[in-house]
């Protein structure tokens, strides 16, 4: 399936070469992002580098090289795009909220007091209805 | 828009982006594929609906795209931003939390914004507290407030009302 086609033009060698080498380092910089940073909440951050700008320009190089060596228009790598886009984020907001209750139950100071309630009130369960972000 | 066609496509968005996945997924216009494709659409539009889930209206199809292409051209700068903080060696990203306060109310602006915001590399969404109103976000480059403030109020927040509101 991924045989190299003998007339495939050295432009689109060289692009698809590019962008997947271009995908899979900053998918790589995102993960060693993920080791290298102090806290879990800055460790959310590096990895989105591989599931926004890493695999778009690993679809691209797919559309590139299946158009050319299928000789039609392949594109629907789309739909993988539009699926990460939507779904990344839901993890990572699921996440970071786990974390936050989390921080929240055992009193860690170096995050926010939940919403309504004073600084230096004991931490009780936080309310309910504001966890979604988006209802 | 008649009784009939609400009844069969509750959710035409719904309906057409189905249609479109699943010519995509099967890469064929064909008559055969089209028409399947339509029932999976029609029948996902009716499934969802038993959801009730609130139709959501988009006002300016213009704007959108430029939104599209804004937070695209948005997400290659902070993943420029993101890869330069985790390649710089000893450096300590200066992150954390931000108070927003958004005007916006809509579901859909909402969910789009959330996506925005926690996709692009260096803010995440952490909290929406619906009844102030007051969106939590954590920033992995919080040297200036002001600058991630003024991005999320003015540079998508304003759009995003224009375009559902």
């Amino acid at each position: 399936m991924m045989e190299v086609s003998p007339t495939l033009p050295a432009w689109v060698a060289i692009v698809t070469s590019i962008l997947v080498l271009l995908g899979a380092a900053l998918t790589l910089i995102g993960t060693i992002g993920l080791v290298r940073l102090n806290n879990f909440y800055s460790r959310v951050h590096p990895p989105t580098l591989g599931t926004t700008l890493g695999i778009g320009c690993v679809l691209l190089a797919s559309m590139l090289y299946f158009s050319v060596v299928k000789q039609r228009l392949v594109v629907h790598e789309v739909l993988i795009a539009i699926f990460v886009t939507i779904t990344t984020p839901v993890t990572l907001m699921l996440l970071v909220s786990a974390a936050l209750r989390r921080d929240w139950a055992i009193g860690d100071p170096s995050v926010p007091v939940p919403p309504g309630l004073p600084e230096e009130a004991e931490r009780p369960e936080p309310l309910p209805e504001s966890d979604q972000p988006t209802s | 828009m008649s009784v009939l066609t609400r009844r069969v496509l509750p959710y035409p968005l719904l309906s057409a982006f189905l249609l479109i996945m699943w010519l995509l997924l099967n890469q064929s216009l064909s008559a055969g594929h089209l028409i399947l494709g339509s029932i999976i659409g029609v029948a996902g539009g009716l499934a969802i609906s038993s959801l009730q889930i609130p139709s959501g209206q988009v006002r300016n199809l213009h704007l959108l795209v430029q939104f599209a292409f804004i937070v695209l051209y948005d997400i290659i700068r902070s993943n420029i931003a993101v890869t330069r903080i985790v390649l710089t060696p000893g450096r300590v990203a200066k992150s954390g939390f931000l108070y927003v306060k958004l005007d916006i109310r809509n579901e859909y602006a909402l969910a789009i914004l959330a996506c925005v915001v926690t996709s692009t590399p260096g803010t995440v969404w952490v909290n929406f507290d619906s009844a102030k109103g007051e969106l939590l976000l954590h920033v992995l480059d919080l040297v200036d407030e002001d600058e991630w403030t003024d991005l999320i109020k003015n540079r998508y927040e304003r759009l995003l009302k224009e375009i559902f509101e």
